[in-house]
């Protein structure tokens, strides 16, 4: 009995078990449903062992729709706790663990994920390759995160919740003031999910550099193209600091090692140092693509070309280069002299100017264009003008001095709430309904569509403009309840209604699946919204082989130019494709990753080593392994192309 | 009979022993922490651009550039990283 009394919740609470209640009956509900309907050989056939990366991009996307759905019921929680002054719905500890979860599953399982879910089906696709540049290594990287995040999600069942914040920080960290397995499994499943995370790093590189179409030089890749290249060159180089500050807490929590501890050399402040040298490009690698997407979604419905393409390629360069340089500004108030933080002040305001040039790019695409307000277009309209908001509290915080009256204030929650949501939630929400006939052909229905977009933004605006007021009158973040005296509790209702209606707005995006699901028509044509890159080109939905012939490319917006101008992208004939076989070690060793984790958190040393060995083992069976992939010879490719050109 | 010898290899071997014996020589010599450290961090830095340049043969394909541009990222990101946690966390806390 001793032996399971550390997988007790240490601090339990009926919701707590209400969880644990759901959680195993959907786990049998699922198990049952897969058994009767024999479907058990199909998932694993199509969606286990796949290699295909469109199918990748699909799973990458369910997992972070579900992601975000848990993350939101935290925020809905953490804002009804504080609707009301005093207020007892949650108690301190549960508000703990839920602004850390939230944090964590927002950005790690939810806006990272769904970043690598638009990059996986759309930049094969948009540069004219078969399948990223190294496939099963494509398929290692999503389940690794899939693994981190269920091993991440498991922790308010069994063990307790991470309660330290998503930021970590030592010495609170440690396991002095951290006393249950909670932090543990922030530090190992994060660490399972970065290194998936790195290995698309790699891979995305790769292919961007070394499999696009002839004909298409770098200065000719579409936007989406470049802002992933470059988030990814981020990834390459931010990542490896993440696991190296991961791995050495861990070895403190666990092995009593002394990195951040206060006595014996350790030097606490170095975590909060070395998280945010990765913390900082993270926000980058999230905004990066989502301006991609905008680039793409507000060229295409402006029936424009993208205006300053250099200016904007120069400009992510420069900002990529740049995000290294202004973490210091996450702890202003830490300590250090008045020189360290004047440097990073002006680094920090610095960086928004190359920002600025985007937002003026895409006001000038849409100048003199013939603008269609499309949802995704509808999503590019109101990014613009909330992400500015955003952009000048940014610019607010940039100022060392002042930052000493905003800093760990509700201001600081609304002004990277204002850049994140309009900036990189609007942005995917406009990715998925634009790409959606490329990857399920059929569209989204437009009116749920839009009335999703004007909740989301009312319900934002409703949220968050109310906490720049309360944290300029002194509401800090991460506090669980407040005094009546203080006046806060009117502006927290607002906040309150605000979050219900966002709440709204993505159950709506779910409806809006089920009804178009159901109701969309399937009669569409490869190119629906009139759009200029390659993506476009190839049927609706796309084959296995994405191009049977590749296309030759002249200009950045090459299907339109081929539109336009009447020129052939397909030339000579059909020849044989050669394709990756599909395989189910990434997901196995991911699995044996999680066992990996899970025995690690809790000091299980015995499994931990047997799943250590299985890691190496499957290592080592791929350095030995032939796998010479499959050829789709010419007669089913003629087959497949009538097939598809016949349903049209 | 020039494409026979690899006279770049083998000059890069001498060289990157000498470093290694360079680097040895810390410990068998007496001399200060700082003076130990700084010879340790030039002849790391200088061997690992021997191995990158003539052993992994960083400049000799068609990738010269991307692979040079990477390298020099790095190599300032680095810089950037080191020097920036020493100023704030060491020489002006």
């Amino acid at each position: 009995m001793e032996f399971f009394e550390r997988f007790a919740v240490p601090h339990p609470s009926p919701a707590i078990y209400a969880s644990m209640v759901a959680i195993g009956l959907v786990v049998i509900a699922i198990i049952a449903g897969l058994t009767y309907f024999k479907k058990w050989g199909y998932l694993w056939r199509e969606w286990l062992t796949t290699v295909d990366h469109k199918r990748i991009g699909i799973m990458y996307l369910i997992s972070a729709l579900i992601m975000l759905f848990r993350g939101g019921v935290d925020a809905v929680m953490m804002r009804a706790q504080l609707s009301a002054p005093e207020n007892t719905l949650l108690d301190a500890q549960h508000y703990n663990e839920i602004f850390t979860t939230h944090g964590v599953v927002m950005i790690i399982f939810m806006a990272m994920p769904f970043i690598f879910a638009l990059m996986n089906i759309v930049v094969p696709l948009q540069i004219g390759a078969r399948d990223v540049a190294f496939p099963r290594l494509n398929a290692l990287s999503f389940w690794l995160f899939f693994m981190g995040a269920m091993l991440f999600n498991i922790s308010f069942v069994v063990g307790g919740s991470p309660d330290a914040g998503w930021t970590s920080y030592f010495p609170l960290a440690g396991n002095d003031f951290s006393t249950s397995v909670g932090t543990n499994y922030y530090m190992l499943a994060i660490q399972i999910s970065g290194i998936g995370s790195l290995m698309t790093g790699i891979n995305m590189i790769t292919t961007i550099l070394r499999m696009r179409a002839p004909g298409m030089t770098l200065m000719k890749m579409p936007m989406f193209t470049w802002s992933t290249f470059i988030a990814n060159v981020i990834i390459v180089f931010a990542f490896p600091v993440l696991t190296v500050a991961l791995a050495m807490g861990t070895m403190d929590r666990l092995f009593g090692t002394q990195f951040f501890t206060m006595e014996n050399g350790g030097m606490d402040m170095l975590w909060a140092n070395l998280f945010w040298v990765w913390g900082h490009p993270e926000v980058y690698i999230l905004i990066l693509p989502a301006f991609g997407i905008y680039s793409e979604v507000i060229s295409t419905f402006s029936r424009k070309n993208l205006y300053g393409y250099k200016s904007m390629v120069a400009s992510m360069v420069v900002i990529s280069l740049m995000s290294f340089l202004v973490w210091v500004h996450h702890f202003f108030t830490m300590g250090q002299g008045a020189l360290t933080n004047s440097i990073f002040s002006i680094t920090t305001m610095a960086i928004a100017v190359p920002t600025g040039v985007k937002i003026f790019n895409w006001l000038l695409t849409m100048y003199k264009g013939k603008i269609t307000i499309t949802t995704p277009m509808l999503y590019s309209l109101l990014f613009i003008p909330l992400f500015t908001l955003g952009g000048v509290t940014g610019v607010m915080l940039a100022m060392s001095a002042a930052d000493y009256q905003y800093h760990n204030t509700m201001f600081l929650v609304a002004h990277f709430h204002n850049v994140i949501i309009p900036g990189v939630v609007f942005a995917m929400l406009a990715g998925l309904t634009y790409y959606w006939p490329k990857m399920f052909g059929f569209m989204l229905n437009e009116k749920i569509g839009k009335w999703t977009a004007w909740l989301l933004s009312i319900g934002f605006l409703l949220a968050f403009m109310p906490m720049y007021i309360t944290g300029l009158d002194g509401q800090a973040r991460r506090m669980y309840t407040y005094s009546e005296a203080t006046g806060f509790g009117t502006l927290n209702m607002i906040s309150f209604v605000g979050a219900i209606i966002m709440a709204v707005g993505f159950a709506l995006i779910v409806y809006n699946v089920y009804y178009s699901t159901r109701y969309a028509s399937r009669d569409i044509s490869s190119d629906p919204w009139d759009a200029r890159t390659l993506e476009w080109s190839t049927h609706n939905p796309v084959p296995e082989y994405n191009f049977a012939i590749v296309p030759e490319v002249k200009s950045s917006q090459a299907l339109w130019d081929a539109k336009k101008e009447g020129h052939n992208l397909f030339k000579g004939k059909y020849e044989e494709i050669h394709m990756p076989n599909n395989s189910g070690a990434p997901f196995l060793m991911s699995v044996v990753f999680f066992i990996w984790g899970f025995a690690m958190i809790f000091s299980l040393w015995i499994p931990a080593i047997i799943a250590t060995i299985g890691i190496f083992a499957f290592m080592a069976h791929r350095s030995f392994e032939q796998d010479h992939g499959h050829h789709i010879s010419v007669k089913e490719i003629e087959e497949t192309e009538t097939k598809m050109r016949g349903a049209k | 009979m020039k494409e026979l010898f690899p006279a770049k290899q083998v000059l890069g071997f001498a060289f990157s022993i000498l470093l290694t014996v360079v680097a040895l020589a810390v410990i068998f010599l007496d001399m200060s922490f700082q003076m130990g450290m700084l010879i340790l961090l030039v002849t790391a830095f200088v061997q690992a651009g021997v191995q990158l340049i003539v052993f992994m043969h960083a400049g000799e394909t068609e990738d010269r550039p991307a692979i040079y541009t990477n390298i020099y990222y790095g190599v300032i990101i680095a810089i950037v990283t080191v020097l920036g946690t020493l100023l704030t966390m060491v020489w002006d806390m």
